[in-house]
């Protein structure tokens, strides 16, 4: 068996690297192997169970079944951030894919200094979330100062505040996106078009949107993982302030998921169990999200 | 060359440099801050400094080494920690992509797809286990925190490469296998050079990961002795008031310079990286 298979071209090139490299299993594999257990694969199976625990810490955990599930639901203030997260996603994906498009849009044209502008609306982009909370909150607060009142003062301040903050930071990557999909639309079809004397903005509805409508998935599908996830920016800029209480429970008003299950970790050790229960419905909702955007996108790849 | 740009062309750029100035006011904002005294700040963060309200680089110096813990030692820990989990993740993850699709076994097979998983699972998930795991395995230093980096940050880098190996014929490494290199050599001097565009990639998703990220080293690091910036200034935040508003604008200054400075002279591989991670759930 092992002759004929060396006279087999195609099993021999293979097996010729595959050999030794396996060999070298402790070298090539297992370091990383090691840290991806520590720092993903033994966490993660952990706090699936410790959703089902009451612990202060994981070496105390006692099961108690569901009941994290069900205080978790209770609480008003998961209910509240799933809603302001949810309104907040559909307000953000509104507001950057159309001012990203626009501009990206208008760059694409011809136009003086297009490369000087794309360099400076990507630029927030690289600036991290906690910087980006700091620096608006001085500017809101200034603002405001003028109508003595402060950021945290009104939810709504805080709402909206949050909203300009991540479209700033995030128009810019989703531009590119948008510049890449643009540049990609035939020059024929836009040639046609001109010579049949469509409009510009036939042309646009008719013939551009068309042709970028897989750059407009992705940056739909960016924007709502991206909102679901957002963290960094609502503990920097308002931390879930101000709050109210509404039946007994303390309910911050600016505070999106990721952050309120944060904030019920720090409330007591009474409310371990109920975060990392909520940690897992949120692991659900943003892996259920992405995997729409990976089948979405892989759609409108094979009908190209 | 002005016969190329219409008159149209001409009113759309100027209605574009507005929109510019207003897109980089926040960052002047923190310019002209940084160069005044507390009270100015906190009277009118828009207005210039005048002749009474400018202190020069006083608030710089002063932020530097303001408090028990000077900002600078932060500087240091955020630069060390950017680095050594970059280079550790980009060294690990290309040697486990190439081992992954040369050797094509269930179990390698296996790791791949958990690593595929590993890139929809939002951090909060494992923020509470992974920095107890962390803390008891003594990972709470700045020199070992590269290691939970490459342990979380693995799967999206590992897809990146896996992506790349497998478009690589297998002609050259074959070559080098006849001409007797063992596949520590095939990798460091064929594979690796071959690698170069995918590691630039990687290396920019990473450096602005782990230079910008809050939550993971807030939990995992012992705070009493490190700090990386954004720790630093979301502490200066929480104390807000009873620190000095100037100096704090102008270690943010100090805090972003570094990156504007990187984004203009590596801009291209940063857009290119950074649309590449676009990838990520």
């Amino acid at each position: 068996m092992k002759e004929k298979k060396h006279h087999d071209p195609s099993i021999l090139s293979s097996e010729l690297i595959r050999r030794p490299i396996r060999r070298w299993f402790p070298v090539f594999l297992l370091p990383t192997l090691i840290c991806f257990c520590i720092g993903f694969l033994w966490p993660f199976a952990q706090g699936i169970y410790l959703s089902f625990c009451n612990f202060s810490t994981p070496r105390d955990a006692t099961w108690v079944g569901v009941s994290n599930y069900v205080k978790a639901f209770k609480d008003a203030g998961f209910i509240h951030a799933f809603k302001n997260t949810a309104l907040f996603a559909i307000v953000s994906i509104v507001l950057i894919n159309v001012l990203a498009f626009t501009i990206a849009y208008a760059l694409t044209q011809r136009m003086r200094g297009a490369n000087i502008f794309r360099t400076i609306f990507f630029m927030p982009n690289l600036i991290g979330g906690v910087v980006l909370g700091y620096i608006w909150s001085m500017i809101f607060d200034a603002i405001l100062k003028h109508y003595s009142t402060y950021l945290t003062a009104n939810a709504t301040y805080g709402f909206w505040g949050l909203v300009i903050l991540v479209a700033w930071q995030q128009i810019g990557y989703m531009m590119i996106i948008y510049i890449a999909g643009l540049q990609a639309v035939p020059e024929d079809m836009l040639e046609a078009a001109k010579i049949d004397g469509a409009s510009k903005s036939q042309t646009l509805f008719r013939v551009v949107i068309p042709n970028v409508m897989p750059s407009i998935t992705i940056c739909m599908f960016l924007t709502l993982t991206n909102s679901f996830k957002l963290f960094d920016q609502n503990l920097a800029l308002t931390g879930g302030a101000p709050s109210v209480i509404i039946n007994h429970a303390k309910v911050n008003m600016t505070e999106l998921l990721a952050l309120n299950i944060y904030s019920t970790y720090n409330i007591n050790k009474n409310w371990h169990g109920a975060a990392q229960a909520k940690a897992v419905v949120f692991f659900i909702l943003v892996a259920t999200l992405a995997i729409a955007q990976l089948t979405a996108t892989r759609k409108k790849e094979v009908q190209q | 060359m002005k016969k190329h740009y219409s008159k149209g062309s001409n009113i759309l750029t100027a209605i574009f440099v507005v929109v510019g100035l207003l897109w980089v006011f926040p960052i002047i904002a923190v310019v002209i801050n940084s160069f005044k005294t507390n009270a100015a700040v906190n009277l009118n963060a828009f207005a210039l400094p005048t002749k009474e309200t400018f202190t020069g680089f006083n608030n710089f110096v002063k932020g530097m080494t303001f408090g028990n813990y000077p900002f600078w030692k932060s500087v240091g820990y955020s630069l060390f920690i950017t680095v050594a989990s970059t280079a550790l993740i980009l060294v690990g993850t290309s040697m486990s992509a190439w081992y992954i699709s040369r050797v094509n076994s269930t179990f390698s097979k296996l790791f791949y797809y958990l690593c595929l998983f590993s890139m929809v699972v939002p951090f909060q998930m494992v923020m509470f286990t992974l920095s107890s795991t962390a803390d008891s395995l003594k990972l709470n230093t700045p020199w070992t925190i590269p290691i939970v980096y490459l342990g979380f940050g693995a799967g999206l880098a590992i897809f990146m490469f896996v992506g790349f190996v497998k478009s690589i014929p297998l002609e050259i490494e074959e070559a080098a296998v006849i001409d007797g290199c063992n596949p520590i050599r095939t990798f460091f001097s064929v594979v690796l050079p071959m690698l170069k565009p995918t590691m630039i990639s990687v290396g920019v998703l990473e450096i602005m990961w782990v230079w910008n990220d809050y939550l993971l080293p807030y939990l995992v690091l012992d705070r009493t002795k490190y700090m990386t910036i954004p720790i630093h200034i979301q502490y200066l935040k929480g104390s807000y008031g009873s620190v000095d508003l100037g100096a704090t604008m102008a270690l943010i200054l100090l805090s972003i310079i570094p990156v504007i400075v990187f984004y203009l002279t590596c801009q291209k591989h940063i857009i290119k990286g950074v649309a590449a991670g676009a990838v990520k759930g």
